[in-house]
This record gives C-alpha cells, structure tokens and sequence, in this order.
C-alpha cells in the first residue's frame, strides 16, 4: 500500500499531466496541447520536461502506458498513450481536498479570491 | 532534424531508447509552425537549453538512484566494503605519502635558479672522498677554474647567542656566506638587499640577513626591522634585509646569514678545512669536463705545495646529488615496499570485486530478465565501483597526510630543501586511476561477461557456469601474487630489523645512561679570553657538582655524534715530521677533568687532563688506544711527543676509543687537550660549550637547578639543546626505525590481506564445490581426504608465492646490502621466520574453508542440485 501524503504536495507539471489525463488516454503531444490550451497557454510543458516527468511517473505508479488504442483513424502505430491509474486518481483526489483545505483556511480569515 | 537527434545523445541511452522517437515527432511537428528567421533562432535556443536542462536532471535522477542502491549494497555487505574501501585507502595513502617524499627528496629540482647547474665542490684525500675546502686552495680554484659562471664558500656551523629586544637569551644556527652565494642559488630578498663583495672584507662592520621565521619571531614580521640593529653574541649586526620563507639553504635549521670573512692569515693555511664551496657550471659546461678541469688544477696545486696539498684533488658533484647514500637507500626501500602495497591492494581488490560479480551472476540475470537494460545495469556497476574508489581514496588521502610527519624524518637534513608539506598530485591520481581501473575492470566486465552469455541459463537453480577453470586460476595467480609481496616485505622488515639491533648493540664506547647533556654556546668576544671562559666553566660546574645526585659534571668542545667533524693532522711525533700524504689525523676536543669519569670511558693508562694543565704548563694531552696503537704499537706511549694543533703536547693519558662519527661509522683516534689551555682568541670554535651531568636524581629537579646555575653566573646565558646522552645516541637510529615502522606495517597489512585472499579463494571453490564434496562424501571419501583437497589448493598456490617472494627478497636484500650493517639478505633467521609467517597464513585462510568443507552433510548437499 503506497502512502498517498507522500506524493504530496504534487509538482505543478505532475499536477498538469494528470489533470490532462482525466480526459482520457493521451499521447505526449496531447497532453502538452491540452495543458497549454486549459491554461491559456501559460503552461507550456518542453518535450524534455514532460517525457522526465513521465518516466517518473510511470515509476511511481501514477500513469501507466496504454495498451488499448483509440479507434484506427485516429490512431498513429508509433505513438504512445498513457492512461491514469487507481493511485493516480486517488493522489490527485487527495492533492484537491488538500488545496480546497487551504483555500478554506484562507477564506475563514477573511481573504476573498481576486475577481477573474 | 539531424542536430535535433544528435542533442538527444545526451540523455541517458536508457532514456533516449524509451522516448527518443517520441521527442523527435513532437519536435518536428513544433518545428513545422515555424516560419521566420528570428523565430527559428530562439526556438532553435529554447529546443537546446531543454535538452541540456533535462538530460542534466535525467542523468542526476540515475545517478541519485545508483548511490541509493550503493548504500543499500554496503549496508548489506559492511565486511565487503569496508575491505574493498580499506584495500583502496591503503593503497593510493602509502603510495601518495611515501612517493611524496622520495619525490621531494631525490627527484624534484632543488628549488633555485638553473639548478640542475649548480654544484658542490670538495677537496678530495686518500680516505677521505669530501673534505671541505681550505681558503687559500678555494681562493685558487676561483681563480684559475674556467667551468663555472662563478664560485661561491659557505660554512654552516655558525651558531650565535641572540640577546636583547626584551626577549630570552636564544641561541640561532646560521651561516656565513661570501657575496657569490645567494646570486648564484638566484635568491632575492624579500626586503632590504643582499651582500656586497665588500662585506666580505676582513673587518666590514656586521651585517645579518634574516630568514622568514625569525624575522616573524623576533620583529613580529615588521617591514622596519631592516636597518636595526641585532645584538649577536657581543657584536652588533645591523639586519639589511630579509630572505623569502622558501629559502632553506644550506640546510632546514638555518635562521639567519652573515658574511663570510676570510682573514688573511686564514689564507696561508692550505690544510685547514672549513669552506664549503658550491658553483655554477657555465650553460656549456658538463660536470665532467669541470671534473677534469679540477683535477688538472689540483694537480697543480699539488706541485706548487708539495706538503700541505699532497695527494689532495677535488670530488665535484651536483647539489642535488648530496643526498647520503644510506638515507637514499632508506627512500628507495620504502619506496619499493609502497610499490608492494599497491600491486597487493590492486590484486586483492580485483579478487574482492571478481568474487562479487561471479555472486551476483543470479541478481543480474533476475534484472535482466525483468527488464533492466544492460546499459543502465552497466552503468550501475560502474557507479558503485567509482563510490568505492572514491571513498577509498579520500580515506587514503587522510592516512596519507597523517603519515607525513612520520616520513619527514626520513628526509636528510643535509640538503637546502624544506619539509614537504603537501602530497603528490600527480602520485594521487595515478594510484586512483590504477584502482580504480583495477575496480571496474574486476567489479565491471565479469558482470559483463555474465549476462551477455547466459541471460536465462543464470537463472537455473545450482547453475555452476564460468565458475571453475580460468577464472579461479586467475583468482589463485592473484592470491600467489599477495603472498610473494608479503613474503619480500616480510623478509625486507625482518633484515632492517637485524640490522638496526646490530646497530643498536654497536657500543659507543661510553655509557648514555643517566647523562644529561645541554649547550651554553659561549657569546664572543665577551669570552674571548682563555680566562673568562674558566671563570666561567668554574663558576658554573663547582655548583653543579655539588647538586643532590650528581655524580660529575663537565665540558667538552662538542659532544660526539652531534659534530662529527673537528679533525686536525698530526704534524709530527716523536720529533720526526710525517711525509706528505702519510699524516695521520685525529679528532680534537678540549675538555674538563672529569670528562671520562662523567662518560665513562675507561682510563687504561696514566691520567686524565687536571686543572694544573693551566696555559704556562706545558702542554698535554691525552689520547685514545687507537693513536698509540698507530705509532707505538708495543711501546709505553706516557710521556711520548707529537706536534699537533700548532703545539708540541705530551701525552699524559690514554682512553679508550669511542665512537665519534655516529654508531655505524669508524672514527678518527680522538685526542684531548685540557681545558685550560685553549690558546687565548684563537681556535674559540673549539672551545667547550657542551655541558655534560651524570646524575642519578630526577632530570627535570636537576635540569631546573642547573639553569638557575647559568642564569646566576650569566643572565644572558642561553641553555639549548637539552638532551640524554640516550637520546643523542637514539637519534642515530632515528630513520631507520621509522622506516622499519612503515615498512613492518606494511608487511603485516599485506600478510592479512593475502590471508583474506586466500581465504576468499577457498571459501568461494568449496562452496561452488558443494554438492561435488557431497557426492564424494556420500560415495565413501572420507573427511580426511576431503580436508587435504582443500588443504592442498591452498598449500601450492601458498608455497609458489613463498618461493617466488624468496627469489625476489633476496635480490632485493642484494641491493639494500649498504643499509643492512653486515646482515646477510641470506640471513636464515629471518627467512625461517619469514616462511613460518606465510606458512601461519596460509594455515589461517585455509581453516575455516576447509572446516566447513568437512562438516558438509551429503544428504543435503546432493538434495539442493
């Protein structure tokens, strides 16, 4: 059994690529567009940082390469796809109640979110 | 593209084979968006920076992983690598501290200008192959060799009483150098200016340089000291300037020079030795066409002085070669012994590592199966092979530096260098390369070889593969190779040893114990005169005769062993002059009675000098049985006459003979001349400064008691030197205890590491043997012969290694014959004990393989195939 507190809190690139991969399995290139496209393209995530990150992550259980493949048009024989697995969604479950804690604790005290 | 993939080379191939295509597609579709120039250059920028960032950081992660896994292999098998971390240490320390200072001491260029052109020049005497030179035959060789750039005298033995500037009475050794010295060594002053020719000048006002050390010591290193005044025995020197710290010429102690000044009635004695001349050959010049050159001119001087320059010549030699052979011999045995520690340290690091890869061939098959890369699995092992090194070196380094002090005292002090204070670079790294090549080449290709033969074969339960024929006769050449080192060392230590007790059993002649000796150097010209000295000598020695335990006390010129020097001609005996070449010479020392009884050195005829050989008596002497045995060998020498230092004296007593040059050389016959009668302002160089007690009552009461003594007779009386007449005789024996001490820890380091080698050896082949042993056993061998098996392997690659250890040790005894006093390298004692050691070890690593080879139970080990 893996100690979820002990990925916490997540890096903001391994908090991206998960929250990439809740939409799906992806290829590399997805996730980077995707992440660049959620946040306005304040994110971009290099090639080199998000295959580092992968790799970590694929050590660590997080992700996990994807066997099944989208449907045949759609798909490239050469790429790979990821998926998020169990601990995956449970550590980013976790690092959400973690944040929405915080932002509570902040709220309680009278701080107000900037208007967007 | 082709730039893009060339980058990618930097990641970690593990790494590039995983995701490399995937980079590549996204970098090509990136690229693709790119139309501008500008742009194409800062993508170009940004593509670089992320590849270099994050190889960095990939490479980082493996590295961090590996030293993870490192530590958890230490923790697993401390006794492996504490063996492995101290083999390594142990190597690159005694080879870095030992070749640091061989390096300093017979390698190096001294440190001065074009020094590889400087040399020393002596006058040469049948018997005597380096004598210094007398002024008028060094005045004439400057004037007629035409070898040289210039030509330089020097004497050392310059000691002086510095008073004043509100510290204690100090005494300072120094040196007394003409002009030519400093320019011709290339020294310049760190403040003030050097000699002029015109200092030389009998009668120039004093003038001093300072070295470093006392120029901090004494003037706190103020820039203002140079032009003050110094106070020197009686005489004011004014300080001109200060030599830079490196400066240690002509020898480690010296702390201050001042012009050499050659009275003119010096220059008419051409047999009295005192200069020491160095030169410098002209670029051109070989040293032996300057040989040849002397000798022609000593030749000639022969001719022109028939008398006093008979059979005289000059020895010419570089400055760097004026190591003493004994101390060179010393080095270069060390030297040896370290070369043994590595090769030993090598070899037993390489069995350490052989024996791990052929253990670990099972985890790496495992790996490789789950899918490890063989690269990355390579990589791993080289990490861990470079921790051990590195740590291994950084403890060497350690003991290295600790060890320093120890072997300093091997260095001569006869040569104008300082100690070494910091290790070899050069030295280091190449033992570390050595070791850790030896580490990856043992820890790495076995491992290597493992998987890339049997990937699966590996994972087969008792698999035996590339266990048995080359690489265990590898591994015995390598425990054959431990054991002939140890047995050279074993055998090199035990000859020193013999020869330092046959050295040390050597009898001086007289009784060290319970003798305290100091010096009260005797300030000029407050005790010029014959009389203030005996004023002084009375007023001092009647108290300290009386103390509570004293038994007698006295004063000699120097005390034996300390100066070696002071010999004198005897110009003629009996009346009759000795013919040129055929004078024979003795050792001169003025003393006070009681001298022999203090030493005890035995009176075997007539008396000792007494307080009535005053200087209107006529003058006596008393000499040694070695000097009667020369002129009357049968004859009742009392009363006999000879002609020596300017007098006629008669002979009143005889002593016997003591050894004046040191333990392990033959002295000149010593003759000595009461007290009393050192001619008044002449010869002061003779006269008695050496204080020597025999007392039976605590050193440090008696010690405090004579201080106060002096003090009380002259305040400004320094009291240096303290030593027991022990120790003085001890320091003789100095370097080559020390170097015994290294090399015996050497010899017993090597032997436990040939013991663990052996022991690995047979414990690896007996279990590997398990179930073979098993089978024998079940099929009715009996223990008997299961423990000879064993026994035997182990006693034939013992025995060869002796054998071969034996062969070398005895040539290696052949060439350090000039530092064994007279002990054979055949020395049976030794060899026995030598062998009988190995013989132990050997023993020792078998047992406990061989134990566990009988108490095998064959019903097992047949089960586990």
């Amino acid at each position: 059994m893996t100690d979820i507190e002990s990925f916490l809190p997540l890096q903001s690139g391994t908090f991206h690529i998960l929250t990439a991969l809740g939409g799906g399995e992806r290829h590399g290139y997805a996730i980077i567009q995707d992440i660049a496209v959620r946040t306005g393209g304040k994110v971009k995530l290099s090639a080199g940082t998000l295959y580092r990150s992968i790799q970590r992550m694929l050590e660590q259980g997080l992700i996990v390469e994807s066997r099944r493949r989208p449907t045949a048009e759609l798909d490239d024989e050469r790429r790979r796809y990821y998926r998020i697995t169990e601990l995956g969604s449970r550590v980013m479950r976790a690092e959400l109640r973690r944040l929405s804690q915080l932002i509570q604790l902040a709220r309680a005290k009278g701080f107000a979110p900037e208007s967007i | 593209m082709r730039i893009y993939k060339a980058l990618l080379r930097l990641y970690p191939s593990s790494f590039r084979e995983e995701y490399g295509e995937e980079l590549l597609r996204i970098f090509e579709q990136d690229r693709r968006k790119i139309s501008s120039f500008p742009a194409l250059l800062i993508f170009w920028i940004r593509e670089f920076l992320d590849v270099l960032y994050n190889a960095g950081r990939v490479h980082w992660d493996i590295l961090l992983k590996d030293l993870i896994f490192c530590r958890r292999t230490i923790i697993r098998t401390p006794g492996f690598a504490a063996t492995a971390i101290l083999v390594t240490a142990l190597g690159i320390g005694a080879n870095t501290a030992v070749f640091s200072v061989v390096n300093h001491v017979l390698i190096r260029p001294l440190p001065y200008k074009d020094s590889e052109r400087i040399v020393r020049i002596w006058e040469k005497q049948p018997n005597y192959s380096r004598l210094e030179v007398s002024p008028p035959n060094y005045r004439d060789w400057q004037r007629q060799a035409r070898s040289f750039e210039s030509m330089a005298a020097y004497n050392n033995m310059v000691s002086l009483n510095l008073v004043g500037n509100g510290l204690a009475p100090e005494r300072v050794e120094g040196a007394a150098l003409t002009a030519g010295v400093l320019p011709l060594l290339g020294i310049r002053p760190l403040l003030g200016r050097l000699f002029t020719q015109d200092e030389d000048r009998y009668g120039a006002p004093g003038t001093v340089l300072l070295s470093y050390g006392l120029w901090k010591s004494r003037f706190g290193g103020d820039p203002r000291a140079v032009g003050k005044q110094l106070r020197f025995d009686d005489e004011n020197f004014s300080i001109i300037g200060v030599l830079p710290a490196n400066v240690f010429f002509p020898n480690r102690e010296n702390q201050f020079w001042i012009p050499l000044r050659i009275s003119p009635s010096n220059y008419e004695e051409r047999d009295n030795y005192y200069l020491k001349v160095i030169a410098k050959l002209k670029p051109e010049v070989t040293i032996d066409q300057a040989r040849s050159e002397m000798a022609a001119i000593a030749q000639q001087l022969e001719r022109e002085y028939p008398k006093e320059d008979a059979k005289t010549g000059a020895t010419v030699e570089m400055l760097r070669d004026g190591v003493p052979e004994q101390a060179r011999m010393l080095l270069i045995a060390l030297l040896g012994a370290s070369v043994c520690v590595l090769l030993i340290a090598c070899t037993n690091l390489a069995n350490l590592f052989l024996v791990r890869a052929m253990g670990r061939q099972k985890e790496l098959a495992v790996r490789t199966a789950l899918g490890a890369g063989r690269q990355r699995l390579i990589r791993q092992l080289l990490t861990e092979s470079l921790v051990f090194a590195v740590l291994g070196g950084v403890f060497g380094v350690a003991m290295a530096h600790g060890s320093l002090p120890l072997l300093t005292r091997l260095i001569p002090e006869t040569l104008p260098i300082g100690q070494p204070t910091v290790l070899d670079v050069r030295v280091l790294v190449f033992a570390s390369i050595l070791l850790i090549l030896t580490a990856v080449l043992s820890g790495v290709i076995p491992s290597l070889r493992t998987f890339s033969n049997m990937d699966v074969s590996g994972l087969h339960e008792g698999s035996r593969s590339g266990v048995g024929g080359r690489r265990e006769r590898l591994r015995s050449a390598l425990v054959f190779g431990e054991i002939a080192a140890s047995v050279v060392l074993l055998i090199a230590s035990g000859l020193l040893i013999r020869a330092l007790w046959r050295v040390q059993a050597i009898d001086p002649g007289f009784k060290t114990e319970n003798v305290l000796t100091m010096q009260t150097p005797l300030a000029m010209p407050k005790y010029q005169n014959t009389m203030a000295r005996i004023d002084f000598y009375t007023r001092v020695l009647d108290p300290i005769r009386s103390l509570p335990g004293v038994h007698s006390a006295a004063y000699i010129s120097f005390l034996p062993m300390v100066m070696r020097g002071g010999i004198w001609p005897i110009d003629s005996v009996d009346g009759i002059i000795s013919r040129p070449g055929e004078s024979l010479t003795a050792s001169l020392r003025y003393i006070t009675p009681g001298f022999f009884d203090t030493l005890r050195i035995p009176l075997r005829q007539g008396r000792d000098v007494s307080e009535s050989d005053t200087g209107d008596a006529q003058p006596v002497a008393v000499v040694s049985e070695s000097f009667v045995h020369r002129y009357w060998p049968n004859e009742n020498p009392i009363g006999r006459r000879f002609t020596f230092a300017f007098n006629d004296r008669t002979i009143v007593g005889v002593v016997a003979d003591i050894r004046v040059r040191g333990l392990e050389r033959s002295s000149e016959p010593q003759v000595y001349l009461p007290y009393r009668q050192v001619p008044d302002g002449a010869i002061i160089f003779y006269a008695p400064r050496a204080l020597v007690i025999r007392s039976s009552s605590d050193t440090v009461i008696t010690l405090n008691s004579v201080r106060k003594i002096i003090q009380k007779v002259d305040p400004e009386m320094p009291v240096s030197d303290v030593l027991s007449l022990r120790d003085v005789v001890d320091s003789e024996t100095t370097a080559r205890r020390t170097q015994i001490r290294v090399i015996i820890a050497f010899a017993s380091l090597s032997l436990l590491l040939a013991g663990i080698g052996l022991h690995g050896l047979l414990a690896f082949a007996v279990s590997q043997r398990t179930t073979e042993i098993g089978l024998r056993l079940a099929l009715g061998a009996r223990t008997k012969d299961i423990l000879r098996v064993v026994l035997q392997r182990g006693l034939q690659v013992a025995a060869l290694g002796t054998f071969f250890g034996l062969l070398i040790a005895y040539v290696a005894g052949r060439f350090l014959q000039a530092v064994l006093a007279g002990v054979r390298p055949s020395d049976p004692l030794t060899l026995t004990l030598a062998c009988a050691l190995a013989l132990f070890t050997t023993i020792s690593g078998c047992l406990a393989p061989a134990l566990r080879a009988m108490r095998i139970d064959p019903a097992t080990a047949i089960r586990t195939e």
